[in-house]
């Protein structure tokens, strides 16, 4: 597939990259529908609920009617907001979350544009998302949205630094910011092993990424009602969840390519079952770890979290970048 | 905590901060209710909160006034509907008062069963909603799951699911059904396993801890000039029971301890809370094994009840502090003036005070350590 970007374009080869970008679109919507489903079902089973049961055999149709509903409802507006924005603002959040899959190598011979800065594609368009989310937190002109875009990107950018900074060790390791390269310098150990403070930092900052919980602030319900999300309702509101869902897949991805050794089987003897299965399974692992903290964990203060980024994860990070430095140069015969 | 910026520093850049009102409820799904808050806040600091209440005023006290003795129990169900027990017991414990009755064993029995049944299921509800409040919903099902045992017992017993209308004055309206008292000790034995679960979920949480140590803290003489009671004023290390202090119905014929803290943070309310739970347990476990066999379970009423003439004034311990009633009687066969000492009400009055210059995401953590029911903050 990634022959078809290197070839002089022509009709066959536009033809060919957009239905395999079609294809992979229904795969992440699939996705989507069916973690929203699983994670209900999950977090219902570990609350002593069913969870969702009565449309489609074992409720496996609830996301489609619930999409459904969204789309039928009818297209609200504040009086007061900001119109352009307000309409922009969920095409802001949605639109990077999808494009930075186009990175991603799924397995050895999925994946589309293979970038030799393929990870700082990934967290330079992430960043794009938080301007969604502080728009529509402005553009809604309401005081818990503002508030909770306000929080949202507060938290985002204070995370973004100890993510990337948990990033450059194996930068360091690989030598290359390709993440195909970064899969490949795995088949010995996975990342997970020499960079396992790299890889807390990250879950943990991921989270905070993500809004999920316990870093779910900016959509706190119990104290911001929605974050900035109040005012939307319809297929607006549902872009914002899209986006969340699909930057969970995101995430699910570059964790997995970079700690867990992507398409890789954990040892050589199993080599003979497709990367694609160890790909999906050790994804699903951390999407699975998702739910659970979801069900589980309360919600962090907004000053402590900042707190925590600054203060815990970043020195972290710093020296982890700093002993991988001084282990690499010593391995090279620097010294 | 102030966050604002020094004055000489926003003249330089240019900045300009502006206060920002902003309303918390009624509709806020933290506020437990129709409560309404409105917080002048500066940033992210509180600078005045105006708690306003009201949106569930039904006029209880001024309803009692047309109604029969008998006829008023059923509306103080609808006051703290989460503690309908203590509240049927409360108003029934004045009338009786000022009648001079009897009350039989087996009643007196019944009753403090199922008022200290009421405190755990109360707390219950209190500890699921708080950890709702703090962002956890696990909890929230967990103690609803030991809550419906509990509701399914009272159902049993009278008939319904929250609203029980189960005492009469001179006892209680129903005896307990053939096995019931046995499913009581059952429980009992349950929760007192179950009750490490909660502490293992959720105490020691690093994030839970953080938040609440150190928050809402008041003092001792605050609690006191506020008029607080329950865990409310416990928190602060005043032992204060009325279980103890001032024992009605048969409450002095059990052992128990009042658990107090000093601290009078949000994280020592959370733990005398559960602590509570604890020792309501201890008092129906013994009330179980004393239960007597048989007897009956209204004491000599006269058809139509009179209290003499005069005014009477009685308070006990309810799940959210000290719950008062005063009747005042003509000697007819409704009261000339009723008039309610709520808890909830009274407890809520220290919050402008606790949110002063705090930060709002604390706002939620110490509104719901307070433990308010609006149905009794607006009666």
């Amino acid at each position: 597939m990634t022959s078809l970007l290197e070839q002089t374009p022509s009709l066959l080869n536009v033809v060919l990259l957009a239905l395999a970008a079609v294809a992979l679109l229904a795969v992440v919507l699939g996705f989507v529908t069916y973690a929203i489903y699983f994670e209900r079902k999950i977090i219902g089973w570990m609350q002593l609920r069913p969870g969702p049961n009565r449309v489609g055999p074992l409720g496996l149709l609830q996301t489609v009617a619930d999409v459904a509903k969204l789309l039928l409802k009818e297209d609200t507006r504040p009086k007061s907001a900001d119109k352009a924005l307000f309409a922009l603002a969920p095409v802001l959040a949605y639109g990077p979350a999808f494009a930075v899959l186009a990175v991603m190598p799924f397995s050895e011979n999925i994946g589309f544009a293979d970038l030799g800065i393929g990870v700082l594609y990934y967290i330079a368009l992430s960043s794009i998302t938080i301007l969604g989310v502080i728009t529509a937190g402005w553009a809604s002109n309401n005081k818990w949205s503002l508030i909770g875009g306000l929080r949202s990107a507060a938290q985002m950018i204070s995370y973004e630094v100890p993510l990337v900074m948990s990033v450059v060790g194996i930068i360091l390791m690989t030598g290359s910011l390709n993440l195909r390269d970064i899969v490949e310098a795995q088949r010995d150990v996975w990342n997970i092993i020499p960079q396992f403070f790299a890889f807390c930092v990250f879950l943990i900052a991921a989270q905070a990424e993500l809004n999920r919980s316990p870093f779910d602030l900016p959509e706190a319900e119990s104290e911001l009602v929605a974050g900035y999300h109040v005012e939307y309702s319809g297929f607006r509101f549902a872009m914002f969840m899209l986006a969340e869902y699909v930057y969970m897949f995101g995430m699910g991805s570059l964790i997995t390519i970079l700690f867990l050794g992507g398409w890789l089987p954990p040892i050589e003897a199993l080599g003979f079952i497709p990367g694609i299965v160890w790909f999906i399974l050790k994804f699903s692992l951390y999407v699975f770890l998702q739910f659970w903290l979801r069900a589980t964990m309360p919600r962090i203060r907004a000053d402590q979290l900042m707190s925590f980024a600054w203060k815990g994860l970043l020195p972290v990070a710093l020296i982890n970048i700093l002993l991988t430095a001084f282990f690499v140069s010593y391995s090279n015969g620097s010294f | 905590m102030n966050l604002s910026l020094p004055e000489e520093l926003t003249g330089k850049t240019g900045l300009r901060t502006e206060e920002m009102i902003l309303n918390v409820g009624p509709q806020h799904p933290s506020t437990h209710g129709v409560f309404r808050l409105v917080a002048k806040i500066d940033g992210e600091t509180i600078k005045e909160a105006i708690p306003v209440m009201g949106y569930l005023h039904r006029g209880t006290e001024k309803l009692a006034e047309n109604l029969t003795y008998t006829q008023i129990i059923p509306y103080t169900d609808r006051l703290d509907y989460l503690a309908s027990m203590t509240n049927n017991y409360v108003f029934c414990h004045a009338v009786e008062t000022m009648m001079g009755l009897e009350i039989p064993d087996r009643a007196e029995y019944l009753r403090v069963i199922v008022m200290e049944l009421q405190r755990i299921a109360s707390h219950f509800v209190w500890w699921g909603t708080y950890l709702l409040d703090i962002g956890a919903i696990g909890p929230f099902l967990y103690a609803f799951r030991d809550r419906e045992t509990i509701i399914e017992l009272f159902a049993e017993l009278s008939g319904a699911r929250l609203t029980y209308n189960y005492m009469r004055i001179g006892g209680v309206k129903w005896d307990a059904p053939p096995g019931w008292i046995d499913k009581v000790s059952e429980f009992v034995q349950y929760m007192k396993k179950e009750l490490d679960n909660y502490h293992r979920l959720v105490s020691g949480n690093e994030i839970f801890v953080n938040r609440l140590t150190g928050v809402g803290t008041y003092s001792r003489e605050m609690a006191l000039d506020y008029s607080l009671s329950g865990v409310m004023l416990r928190c602060t290390g005043e032992k204060w029971d009325l279980r103890k202090d001032e024992p009605y119905s048969i409450y002095d014929r059990f052992d128990f301890d009042v658990p107090t803290s000093t601290d009078g943070d949000c994280m020592a309310r959370y733990h005398l809370r559960l602590e509570e739970i604890v020792q309501s347990l201890r008092i129906v476990e013994q009330a179980v094994a004393q239960f007597p066999k048989d007897g009956e379970i209204m004491g000599k009423v006269p058809r139509v009840i009179r209290p003499p003439a005069g005014e009477t004034f009685v308070r006990i311990e309810a799940p959210r502090g000290e719950l008062g009633v005063y009747i005042a009687s003509q000697g007819k066969d409704k009261p000339w003036r009723m008039k309610l000492r709520r808890p909830s009400f009274v407890n809520l009055q220290i919050l402008p005070d606790l949110l002063r210059g705090e930060n709002i995401s604390n706002m939620i953590a110490i509104l719901g350590s307070i433990d308010i029911v609006v149905g009794e903050v607006d009666a």
